[in-house]
């Protein structure tokens, strides 16, 4: 079947799946509203469930991602430290679409416009919409390293910070490692998609390494003052299950890259050269929300209506997860996409209903990081829309990180990976 | 295409609905959709301990983290009240239940225990 038979297919299906729970429940005012979704990460897939469930399955929706897999991203550090395999993190999108009567079309959306409320897809057809989620992710700047977009195309230097075939290739690069060699992965200045991820990522390479390449070193390089969370917890462990193998520096700001020689280079400190190199450069909103002109701040990142995640720029178009200017204290986190995207289908199933829209909205937040193979630390926020400022604010009192590393968390951290996958996708 | 359907049949239904629309709003806000804004909102309110609990508070199988729905109203405001003042000790518990009001423990122990 050719793409554009098969997306007409999956639309026309689409079309009675929402017929149906139409009928279903009863003369509905919205059920003739629909709701279309791009990005099928942890907020655009939450965000296509609870538009479902939140309107009893009255409002079509109508979500787009290009991967034909969910691949999540929180434990993909465990794949790099060889205990998990590529396939124990990914996912389908059957259930949003069998269970939740969710149209999925695997497409990539070239136009967005607001004026009109359509999207276009690249095997050609525009779509109305109602209203729009945008839940894009971020874009790595490779451009802004000299070096790096050909190191990276090359192969050399790998990011494997969005889950998937380079999570594989470095993983493979540290096998191949010799024992002795150095691992040195680099750290953006914040904002960047998940702050605890490459202190994660640093133990558990260095928790393998310990048991398959003893005589290595793991060396963090940080464009930041410290380091961005959990920071005591992680210089504990460090210190004391990897002495002499972790190696933390901080304002370190990378400023070019030789893939072929492997080689970093610095601001203000000398070069470094390391055997596996993992750079992760700045980030920002992807592309299209900045081609649609929703990057309003700074041309980086979009900024929201906190008690909607109606962007400020464009009417109609609610932007949820990595991709947004963030309120005080709230990280750029799988949870909190998840939550923002809850937050947003409630604000639509209220406006498609004729219903009062939440005056206030509340979000938690809650990271699990592995400091070693078996043991795990954790940090949780609560956020309150607060109407006189307009944004979330942790509520006073609440929130922290682990007294102590644990396997009781470790335990923890696993049941909240298969929930939260299964609280977003069906 | 179901594309071109669709705006034909919306700009349809906008004509034909537009009077009823507006005085069925006046009267039944939201009726018609058979929920209120205050159920949606303790619903949204819900989803938010979804993430580890699981969605409606139902846990994934073999779940470390335990499942909400269907446990007693009493139970669920009792223990949000121990984590909240560390008489339960916890790992994350105690940090998220400080992060909400009486109110919205009492409406979410009463939404997890109608979950059968």
């Amino acid at each position: 079947m050719t793409r554009r038979r098969e997306l007409v297919r999956a639309l026309m299906a689409g079309a009675a799946v929402g017929a149906l729970g139409g009928c279903a429940a009863t003369a509905a005012l919205s059920s003739s509203a629909k709701v279309v979704v791009i990005g099928g990460g942890f907020g655009g897939a939450t965000a296509a469930r609870y538009v479902r469930l939140l309107s009893d399955h009255s409002i079509e929706v109508l979500l787009i991602e290009p991967n034909r897999s969910f691949i999540s991203c929180p434990m993909s550090n465990l794949v790099l430290g060889g205990m998990r395999e590529l396939a124990d993190i990914t996912a389908s999108y059957d259930a949003l679409r069998s269970r939740h009567g969710v149209t999925v079309v695997h497409d990539t959306v070239t136009a967005i416009d607001p004026a009109r409320k359509t999207v276009r897809l690249a095997a050609g057809p525009e779509i109305r919409y109602d209203k729009l989620v945008l839940s894009p992710g971020i874009d790595l700047m490779f451009d802004s390293v000299p070096g790096l977009q050909q190191a990276n195309t090359d192969g050399q230097i790998l990011q494997a910070w969005k889950a998937g075939p380079e999570t594989v290739a470095l993983r493979a690069q540290l096998q191949a490692m010799r024992d002795g060699g150095v691992f040195a992965i680099t750290v953006p200045e914040a904002p960047y998609r998940c702050p605890p991820g490459p202190y994660e990522r640093a133990s558990l390479v260095a928790a393998w390494l310990t048991l398959n390449k003893p005589r290595s070193k793991v060396l963090i390089l940080d464009a930041n003052p410290d380091v961005t969370s959990k920071g005591p917890l992680f210089k504990k462990a460090w210190a004391e299950l990897y002495p002499g193998m972790v190696e933390y520096r901080a304002l370190q700001k990378v400023v070019g890259v030789d893939g072929s020689t492997r080689t970093l280079r610095f601001d203000l400190q000398d070069d470094v050269t390391a055997d596996v190199l993992n750079v992760l450069p700045p980030m920002r909103a992807a592309a299209l929300a900045l081609q649609t002109g929703l990057a309003n701040a700074n041309g980086r990142w979009c900024q929201v209506d906190f008690r909607t995640f109606a962007s400020t720029a464009e009417k109609d178009i609610h932007v949820l997860g990595d991709a947004l200017l963030v309120a005080p204290f709230m990280p750029k986190s799988a949870h909190m996409a998840n939550n923002h995207a809850k937050v947003a289908a409630a604000a639509i199933v209220a406006e498609l209903q004729s219903l009062e829209v939440n005056p206030t909205p509340m979000l938690t937040n809650t990271c699990y990081s592995y400091v070693s193979q078996t043991e795990v630390i954790h940090v949780a926020s609560v956020h309150a829309y607060v109407a006189a400022e307009k944004t979330f604010k942790t509520v006073a009192g609440s929130g922290g990180v682990s007294a102590v590393r644990s396997e009781l968390e470790a335990g923890h951290a696993v049941a909240w990976s298969r929930n939260i996958w299964a609280d977003s996708l069906g | 295409m179901w594309t071109t359907h669709h705006r034909r049949w919306t700009t349809h239904r906008r004509r034909l609905l537009a009077p009823w629309l507006a005085c069925a709003c006046l009267l039944v806000c939201g009726a018609a959709s058979g929920q209120t804004a205050q159920a949606l909102q303790i619903r949204s309110l819900a989803a938010t301990c979804a993430n580890c609990h699981g969605t409606d508070g139902r846990a994934v199988e073999g779940s470390a983290i335990p499942s909400l729905a269907g446990l007693p109203r009493d139970y669920i405001a009792q223990q949000m009240r121990a984590f909240q003042t560390d008489s339960r000790p916890a790992t994350v518990m105690a940090q998220i239940a400080k992060g909400f009001s009486a109110d919205q423990v009492n409406a979410l122990a009463a939404y997890f225990a109608a979950q059968k």
